[in-house]
């Protein structure tokens, strides 16, 4: 092999990046990209696992048939973005298994949105509108991410995706336009989202310490303050066709600028809820922990097995 | 109209309906997440193919009544599902055992049913049938690395087995709706199934190294309405929504 | 918790009759029967999908990219390997 200098190697990087080359797993990269992938992924792929809990509390409990077999539908469809997630961290070097146990251990986190309670049906309609749509705006400018297998993971979930959102409006919609407890169910609901929804998209940029190093290589596209503002110029009318008030009285529309003004963003709640004092931190990790441990004679006995059976093949 | 149809169909339903709703309790919560995605698939067959049977049933029946209210708005002695279908999840052991007497129950009986003189549960057999082959193979297999895999999963393989296994037979019953619609051509005779499945089932368990349970005695009501306690816990849960708001659209 | 974990496998989906295997991600699985049925269950969910293949990741061979000049860069240079390369007079048809 040829001697390559950093510097070389990092010219070559950079070069890329500025034509638009996609990166691909076994590219040289610094070690911070590779670090930053690393965590900004799994933490994405955790968000998906974890986010199968608070819609999963109502699959027992949905309505109907329809909306039984779709919500079961929808928080699979997670199940299978937080694989095609994990799958791209693994191709970092990362293992997957190990990046669980940092978010069992309480050392990676996950979107603080899936540490509040579902209470009602109407949350159903909520996620789906808000925190799907919310995912979307986010999940969109991944799609052209520098590093080849997470811009590639984030078309596949953007593809299923737009099948969320839509089933949530639907839910809320024909609440909002359904009898007065039916449509109460629906504003209470907005009433507990909306603002958790707008933290969804992180602090503001001055207070985001990774964004402007993200933005240079290239894995993040737009800032924090960008997505929430076009979520906000987006939702605000959504929720007006359907009847519903937004819980924000300082709420107003700028005519010169072309967008909503929203009132202030409780940070305080915000960083309480990541750093693990939300409602339901607790009792979400302490599913997944369980989850994992009672299933490990499970997959210790399909390895046992397999390996007994190629001992068969083999003698 | 035909109530002997209806009758026969809601059996049917009522097993894909809650079992479906059992194995949908996983969701979220299982070995692994590929294994949580496979049993997802097997509960929104199962919720699938309960869907169709209820719109048939409620159709038969004449009453006026939907799939929905066949499935949410019942009274319990009105489900008349097999006790085996409404038993809890247990471990991940118990599960895929409780699946296993299922599948392989549904595979033959859905073959037979694809003969059936009324063309609609034909139709709703043969589309359901690709569904079971599949679930089959799946729990076939996992009950296969259960039990031949680490003591631990032999044990706890075994455990599910015998506690399951005098749920089984009920899977056999008929009466004289079965008698009056097998003369008909319509039902299918579920003494030539016995057989087939028990040869299927010992197939299994010998490479499973599992051992089937010597016990005669046999748990059955299901079919006539009288369940097991687990079942009112299921359906307080699962007639929620329509109890506690009546009559409302979702 | 550190136990030994199912092995990696890379799925390749056929998406229909006359196309190529296309690689779509990677997935664990005890043995290649589970690696296909979850194959099918995580990346088929959609009809996205007529046959399958998987492979454990570490059978894979690749290509080093700190060689890819010298794999690759050589094939630049021989543009006559392309039809584009030639003159065809006008009126010449069916070439």
């Amino acid at each position: 092999m040829k001697e390559i200098n950093l510097t070389e190697l990092e010219a070559a990087f950079q070069s890329k990046l500025d034509r638009e080359i996609r990166i691909e797993p076994n590219d040289w990269m610094p070690a911070d990209y590779r670090k930053t992938l690393i965590r900004q992924i799994s933490q994405h792929a955790h968000s998906e696992i974890v986010g199968m809990l608070p819609e999963g509390n109502w699959i027992t409990r949905a309505p109907n048939l329809r909306r039984k077999a779709v919500l079961l539908a929808k928080v699979q469809d997670e199940a299978g973005h937080g694989l095609y997630l994990y799958s791209a961290v693994e191709t970092l070097g990362a293992d997957r298994e190990e990046t669980i146990d940092d978010l069992h251990s309480g050392k990676a986190k996950y979107s603080s949105i899936f540490n509040y309670p579902t209470v009602s049906w109407a949350d159903m309609g909520a996620i789906g509108w808000l925190v799907d749509g919310a995912a979307i705006m986010n999940q969109v400018p991944l799609c052209r991410c520098s590093y080849g297998p997470y811009a590639r993971a984030m078309v596949r979930v953007c593809k299923e995706e737009s099948f969320h959102q839509r089933q949530g409006f639907e839910i809320i919609s024909k609440l909002a336009l359904g009898t007065p407890e039916q449509k109460e169910m629906a504003q209470d609901a907005l009433n507990r989202w909306w603002w958790p929804a707008l933290m969804m998209f992180g602090p503001n940029d001055a207070d985001s310490p990774h964004t402007q190093q993200s933005m240079n290589w290239k894995i993040k596209r737009s800032t924090n303050d960008e997505l929430r503002q076009l979520f906000i110029d987006v939702t605000v009318p959504q929720a007006e066709l359907i009847g519903l008030t937004i819980p924000d009285p300082d709420l107003k529309w700028n005519q010169e600028t072309g967008h909503y003004e929203i009132g202030t963003i409780n940070w305080d709640e915000f960083w309480a809820v990541v750093s693990g004092n939300g409602p339901c931190n607790r009792e979400r990790v302490a599913a997944r922990k369980k989850a994992k441990e009672d299933g490990m004679w499970v997959r210790e006995a399909a390895l046992a097995h397999a390996e007994k059976r190629k001992a068969r093949q083999a003698s | 109209m035909n109530n002997s149809i209806s009758t026969y169909t809601l059996r049917i339903a009522d097993d894909s309906l809650i079992l479906g709703h059992r194995v949908s309790e996983w969701c979220g919560h299982g070995p692994i997440l590929e294994e949580d995605i496979a049993l997802t698939n097997i509960a929104l067959d199962l919720i699938g193919q309960a869907t169709s049977l209820l719109e048939y049933a409620a159709a038969t029946e004449g009453k006026g009544r939907t799939a929905d209210d066949l499935a949410f708005l019942r009274y319990e002695r009105d489900y008349t599902n097999v006790l085996l279908a409404e038993q809890p999840n247990g471990d991940f052991g118990q599960t895929i055992v409780r699946q296993w007497l299922f599948d392989t129950f549904r595979l033959f009986f859905y073959e037979a049913l694809c003969y059936s003189k009324d063309p609609q549960l034909a139709a709703i057999a043969e589309k359901s049938l690709k569904e079971t082959k599949y679930h089959f193979k799946h729990s076939s297999e996992w009950v296969i690395r259960l039990g031949d895999g680490t003591e631990e999963s032999h044990q706890r393989a075994q455990a599910a087995l015998d506690l399951l296994w005098r749920y089984a037979e009920e899977l056999f019953f008929m009466n004289a709706v079965d008698h009056e619609l097998i003369a008909q051509g319509i039902a299918v005779d579920l003494t030539t199934i016995k057989p087939l499945w028990l040869e299927r089932i010992q197939h299994v368990a010998k490479e499973a190294t599992l051992k089937l349970p010597e016990t005669n005695w046999v748990m059955k009501g299901g079919r006539e309405g009288q369940h097991s306690e687990y079942l009112g816990y299921l359906l307080a849960e699962m007639q929620y929504m329509q109890r506690t708001y009546p009559g409302m659209e979702w | 918790m550190s136990q030994k974990e199912w092995p990696l496998w890379e799925v390749f989906i056929r998406s229909k009759q006359g196309l190529n295997h296309k690689h779509v991600g990677s997935l664990r699985a005890a043995d290649a029967e589970m690696a296909i049925e979850n194959a099918r269950d995580v990346y088929t969910r959609r009809s996205e999908g007529v046959s399958i293949w998987v492979v454990e990741s570490n059978r894979i061979f690749a290509s080093d990219p700190t060689e890819a000049d010298a794999l690759f860069e050589p094939a630049h240079s021989k543009v006559y390997r392309h039809p584009t390369f030639y003159d065809v007079p006008d009126g010449i048809s069916h070439m």
